[in-house]
């Protein structure tokens, strides 16, 4: 019994104080409203997104689940989950592809209209992760479909992959800006 | 001019007409090409000659009259009398002959060489005559002799298919129920000429004050059970399934679009014209039975995967909708409300003139469809509309009139219903209004288990992929038959739109009958070709939701189309199902679409479920080799009503049969027995 | 001054309604203790589906294709034929009770048969499903409108908002009973909780939602658009036909501005409501729907029985 009091007391806290839930918060708040106005620029406001479990482990799946919770609470930001492809902006891909997903993949890129990004979640997705090598997977997206983004992480925490996120919607406005550059030029 | 069609003249040239394309086909049947020729020519020429003939008769508004010498006997005369309403019958009938004659040119070219086409000919046409005879007769002896012309040449028509074995079946059970109707209707005759000495209508009509109330009352159970034995009510609708699929699809369309009105015409003409002045209880009768009617016939169309026994389903519920129509026109009429009986009898006609046209459309796109693939049995149909544009186009057509979407002909037809049906909860007080209910009750959720039936019906047949690889290989339907299905589709949109045209006509018909001389109109129709009902109540535009609609149409596509987002590329892809391979088996089959509402319903529909299961080892029951499910809906009418009815009567006939002992002595004594009862009798 | 008019009740629902589908969705959000998107989010989702590509199933014909343009101008032209902001616009032409609970069948009819044109097994037996709930809801709607049509002595909607305020005032009961039954065809035909959930990506779960798996780009956008109409229409009807209180009566800029703005407030309340029902139950087993409909449809059987 003393044993498990003292326990408690040598246990490193681990238990988020309410300074530091407030500065989470606010970080989450600002990467948010930097999204939310990238969003705004590409894609007319809404970004719609479609997950797509390539036999993965279901620990990104938590975390992208994560995401539309009360606390980090996406929906805010303009993004939105949708249930099939065709009504999706963005693919975001978890699991190191099994053999039987391959196909399914490719097809759900296929149904996926123009404009469209692709992203890998995690770090099965992006080479296979701690399932690399493995004779039922085939190490990562790339080897199945063109991939134009990764988030690395096993699994990324929530706040990682809203970062990532505004990284992503970041490049895309640079790679924008230099198509019309050359457009015009 | 006009006198050379509206006499007896002009009708005695149109029987003749019919009796020639009867005898030359008959004569020609050893040529098939030159049966069909002469048949269809004859048939379309005697059709549009029924046509004018008919629609100068309304027009001018002068009843035909008259009688041909030569009767066989005194009660016998053959008088010919048609007023407006018969005159409108004869239109309808006209008209669908027309157009199912049309689309028999082409139809029947399938039969060459199996079947003899002079046949079919000379039954086609004695059909039609029987027809056109049974709605102007004026007396009763003459009335069933065509009837039974009539009833005869169809069932000719019905088993003309006779190598399969299905068909001969079902004519017998139709030649079966279709004397059954007759007899009842005998009997009705046989009373009221016990009253009234004679089988004249006129006089029928001169003497109604005469005969006693329950003997009109007796007169009314046995009227309805003969001529609702034609019309297809529930529960002696049982032929109807069974024989309009059998018959070939013209014959199928007439019948199901005309035929079955002949039944509803003499209820009419009984009811409201020969023996005014009659009970509520009538009207409020039939209500009761045309809202059964209609539910439970859309409730089994729901449950049948053959395509034309779902379509004969639904001329069920339609007969109970115009039943609905004719119910509150008796009882309005009964409680000297005479402007809103007019309303229901307004509605009663303007449904059996869509009816006739929605229900001939949809027959005769089903029988492209049936001709192209061979098959009933929609479960093997699908993305026929890439085959079959134009069948799949004017089958969307009737779909659309048949369950009452605006701006086709079913919805104002059951816009008027609905009127005559609100007025009854408005105006009355007691057990009436409830009664009028379940009327509109009824006829709410028909209108929606209709649409919902043929969702099934025109989505499992036409869209998505092929559910067989038979229907593969079908193409679009030849000239003749794509022709008949176009005028019948232009026809339902016309008779939309100018629904308020029509029914300003149709009230001139219904002011011709006995009761309603003189009655001012319940609507009217202002410059806008809509219907307007006295006092405001209600007002609906036919023409002004049509230019709405289109111009809405319109509109969107051009802006969708043009304005917003020009350079937008489509791309063709795969369905999407989730990444995995898509089978045929992968569309939802007519089965499991209705199912859900089978379920619901279970209650009326008795659904059951039987499995059979076929192991590889009959030990050791693990693998199976095969598995079979059978859905099927329990025929509550064959198990509690005619089966039972022959147990008793094949019973009773046993035990009276002791008489026949083939004894001499006993016959003697039987001989001996009645001398001396007569005697007793007139000593 | 009057082509203005008219031409606010014809824009009125199409640019109004998707408002009030955010606004739905941001009560509900603050009540999950979260922030939500914005209410004029639907807005940017629909702007944004009208500038995307598409890709069309190769199983799919013509119907597919034209579908979303039939319902999404079946709802414009329903929602321009029904009082909103004033009751003196009247016509007889197409305001009939009977004429715009077929005209919202056509586009339940045009939506499940695109629904079975791409022949997946998701949109088959969606239309499955909405057929059945929308042929057994077609007996309660008819019958709330006709309650409130036989209180107000006509079938004409404008007429019915006129005369609605004097005539109820001796008929409350039958008017409460058939709202009722009205607001529970409302959440069957909008396709809201406890009928169906509108956010799910359960496609099991779905039955509005799986209709439009298949349809990317424009056609997607007008079909969201045209859902967001019909629950305008469906509001709209609810608080003009039963609580008439505000509207216009008068052609004044005044008593138009003011109808607007009640109109608004009635239809913020039915969303409050919606919110608050979809926050706090959990959809109904199919089979449990028919039960309510036909509750429904006694509801307003009971009240005209009740009306004096």
């Amino acid at each position: 019994m003393i044993k498990l009091f003292l326990k408690i007391l040598k246990t490193p806290k681990n238990i988020v104080s309410k300074k530091q839930l407030n500065r989470e918060r606010a970080e989450i708040s600002v990467v948010g409203k930097n999204i939310q106005a990238k969003v705004k620029r590409l894609f007319h406001g809404s970004l719609a997104i479609r997950q797509v479990d390539a036999g993965s482990d279901n620990a990104c799946e938590q975390e992208l689940v994560a995401l539309s919770n009360a606390f980090y609470d996406v929906e805010r930001f303009g993004i939105n989950f949708v249930a099939s492809p065709k009504h999706a902006d963005m693919l975001l891909i978890t699991g190191p592809v099994t053999r039987n997903m391959a196909e399914a993949v490719r097809r759900a890129m296929a149904a996926t209209p123009d404009p469209k990004i692709v992203v890998a979640v995690g770090d099965d997705a992006i080479n296979g992760g701690i399932y690399k090598g493995s004779y039922a997977v085939v190490d990562g997206v790339a080897a199945v479909i063109p991939v134009n983004y990764q988030i690395p992480g096993d699994p990324p925490t929530p706040k990682m992959i809203l970062c990532h996120l505004l990284n992503i919607l970041e490049a895309e406005d640079k790679k924008n800006i230099s198509h019309k550059n050359h457009k015009t030029v | 001019m006009i006198e050379l069609f509206a006499s007896s003249f002009g009708f005695g040239i149109l029987l003749t007409l019919f009796v020639v394309g009867a005898i030359g086909s008959l004569l020609l049947r050893k040529s098939d090409s030159w049966a069909n020729f002469w048949s269809s020519f004859f048939a379309i020429a005697g059709s549009i000659w029924g046509l004018v003939l008919g629609t100068l008769l309304i027009v001018i508004g002068r009843d035909l009259s008259f009688t041909t010498g030569m009767a066989a006997w005194p009660l016998l005369s053959l008088t010919v009398h048609i007023d407006r309403l018969a005159a409108f019958f004869i239109v309808v009938i006209s008209l669908i002959t027309l157009i199912c004659s049309v689309y028999g040119i082409g139809y029947i070219k399938h039969f060459y060489n199996q079947y003899s086409l002079g046949s079919l000919g000379l039954f086609y046409h004695l059909f039609i005559a029987g027809m056109i005879l049974v709605v102007s007769a004026a007396n009763g002896i003459f009335f069933l002799i065509v009837w039974e012309i009539m009833s005869i040449a169809s069932y000719f028509l019905v088993v003309y298919d006779r190598h399969d074995e299905n068909n001969v079946k079902a004519g017998f059970l139709y030649l079966v129920m279709t004397h059954v109707g007759t007899a009842f209707i005998i009997f009705s005759f046989l009373l009221l000429y016990q009253h009234t000495g004679s089988f004249d209508f006129a006089n029928w009509q001169a003497s109604s004050l005469l005969i006693p109330m329950s003997i009109k009352n007796v007169v009314f159970v046995l009227a309805m059970i003969g001529f609702g034995t034609k019309a297809g009510l529930i529960p002696f609708h049982v032929w109807l399934p069974s024989a309009h699929p059998a018959a070939p699809s013209h014959v199928s369309a007439l019948m199901s679009g005309v035929m079955i009105k002949t039944g509803i015409y003499m209820m009419i003409r009984i009811f409201l014209d020969l023996l005014q002045p009659i009970p509520t209880w009538w009207g409020l009768a039939v209500l009761i039975i045309g809202s059964i009617s209609a539910l439970l016939g859309v409730l089994y169309a729901l449950t049948e995967h053959d395509i034309k026994r779902l379509l004969a389903y639904h001329s069920i519920e339609n007969i109970g909708i115009i039943l609905l129509g004719l119910g509150s026109a008796l009882t309005f009429a009964s409680l000297n409300m005479p402007t809103l009986a007019l309303l229901g009898l307004v509605a009663a006609l303007f449904h059996t003139l869509n009816h006739a046209t929605f229900k001939s459309l949809l027959f005769l796109s089903a029988g492209a469809v049936i001709n192209q693939t061979h098959s009933r049995n929609m479960e093997e149909y699908g993305g026929l509309i890439k085959y079959m544009p134009l069948t799949a186009f004017c089958f969307l057509i009737g779909s659309m009139a048949i369950s009452a979407l605006p701006p086709f002909n079913g919805f104002f037809s059951e816009w008027l219903t609905f009127q005559a049906l609100f007025s009854g909860i408005a105006g009355f007080n007691f057990y009436a209004k409830w009664i009028f209910m379940f009327a509109a009750g009824s006829l709410a959720f028909t209108g929606g288990l209709a649409l919902a039936c043929f969702v099934k019906a025109f989505g499992v047949t036409f869209l998505a992929r092929p559910r067989s690889t038979e229907v593969t290989h079908a193409k679009e339907v030849s000239f003749s038959l794509r022709l008949g299905m176009i005028l019948l589709a232009v026809l339902s949109l016309l008779f939309g739109i100018f629904s308020g045209y029509l029914t300003f006509w149709l009230e001139k018909i219904g002011t011709n009958i006995g009761a309603f001389y003189q009655i001012k109109s319940i609507v009217s129709v202002p410059s806008n070709q809509g219907i307007i009902s006295v006092g405001n109540w209600s007002s609906v535009s036919a023409p002004a939701f049509f230019a709405l609609l289109i111009s809405a149409l319109i509109l969107v596509w051009f802006i969708v189309r043009f304005i917003i987002n020009k350079n937008q590329k489509v791309t063709t892809g795969a369905t999407w199902d989730c990444g995995t391979d898509l089978t045929p088996r992968m569309e939802i089959t007519a089965t499991g679409f209705a199912r859900s509402i089978t379920l619901i319903f279970q209650g009326i529909l008795k659904p059951s479920i039987q499995h059979e299961v076929e192991y590889h080892d009959s030990m050791s029951r693990f693998l199976p080799k095969s598995r079979t499910i059978v859905l099927s809906i329990q025929d509550v009418y064959q198990t509690y009503l005619y089966r039972p009815l022959q147990t008793g009567i094949t019973a009773l006939s046993l035990r009276v049969k002791g008489i026949q002992s083939g004894n001499v002595n006993a016959y003697i004594s039987y001989i001996l027995i009645t001398l001396m009862i007569l005697l007793f009798f007139v000593l | 001054m009057m082509i203005f008019i008219w031409l606010a009740q014809l824009i009125c629902t199409p640019i109004a309604s998707l408002l009030f589908v955010g606004v739905i969705k941001k009560i509900k959000a603050r009540l999950q203790n979260r922030q939500g998107a914005s209410i004029w989010q639907p807005y940017r989702d629909i702007w944004k589906l009208l500038h995307k590509d598409e890709v069309i199933s190769r199983d799919a014909s013509w119907i597919f294709r034209f579908a979303p343009i039939i319902i999404f101008a079946v709802t414009v032209v329903v929602g321009a034929s029904i009082p909103l902001f004033s009751s003196w616009l009247s016509n007889n032409l197409t305001s009939d009770i009977l004429i715009i609970v077929y005209a919202l069948a056509i586009s339940t009819f045009f939506l499940a048969l695109a629904g079975m044109d791409a022949g997946s097994a998701f949109g088959g037996f969606g239309s499955s499903r909405e057929m059945t709930v929308s042929a057994l809801a077609e007996g309660g709607f008819i019958f709330s409108l006709l309650t409130i049509a036989l209180v107000s002595g006509t079938t004409n909607l404008f007429v019915i908002a006129n005369v609605g305020i004097a005539a109820q005032s001796q008929s409350f009961l039958p008017t409460i009973l058939a709202f009722g039954g009205f607001f529970i065809v409302l959440l069957a035909e909008t396709a809201r909780f406890p009928f169906d959930n509108p956010s799910t990506h359960l496609e099991l779960t779905m039955i509005h939602e799986a209709m439009i798996l298949e349809h990317s780009g424009k056609k997607l956008a007008l079909l969201e658009w045209a859902a967001a109409n019909k629950l305008f229409i469906f509001a709209a009807l609810g608080a003009n036909l039963f609580f008439p209180w505000g509207i216009a009566a008068s052609a004044s800029l005044a008593a138009i501005g003011i109808g607007l703005i009640v109109l608004f407030a009635k239809i913020l309340v039915f969303c409050f409501i919606i919110a608050v029902i979809e926050s706090s139950m959990a959809k109904f087993r199919f089979f449990r729907l028919p039960d309510l409909l036909v509750i429904s449809f006694i509801l307003n059987v009971v009240a005209i029985s009740l009306i004096s």
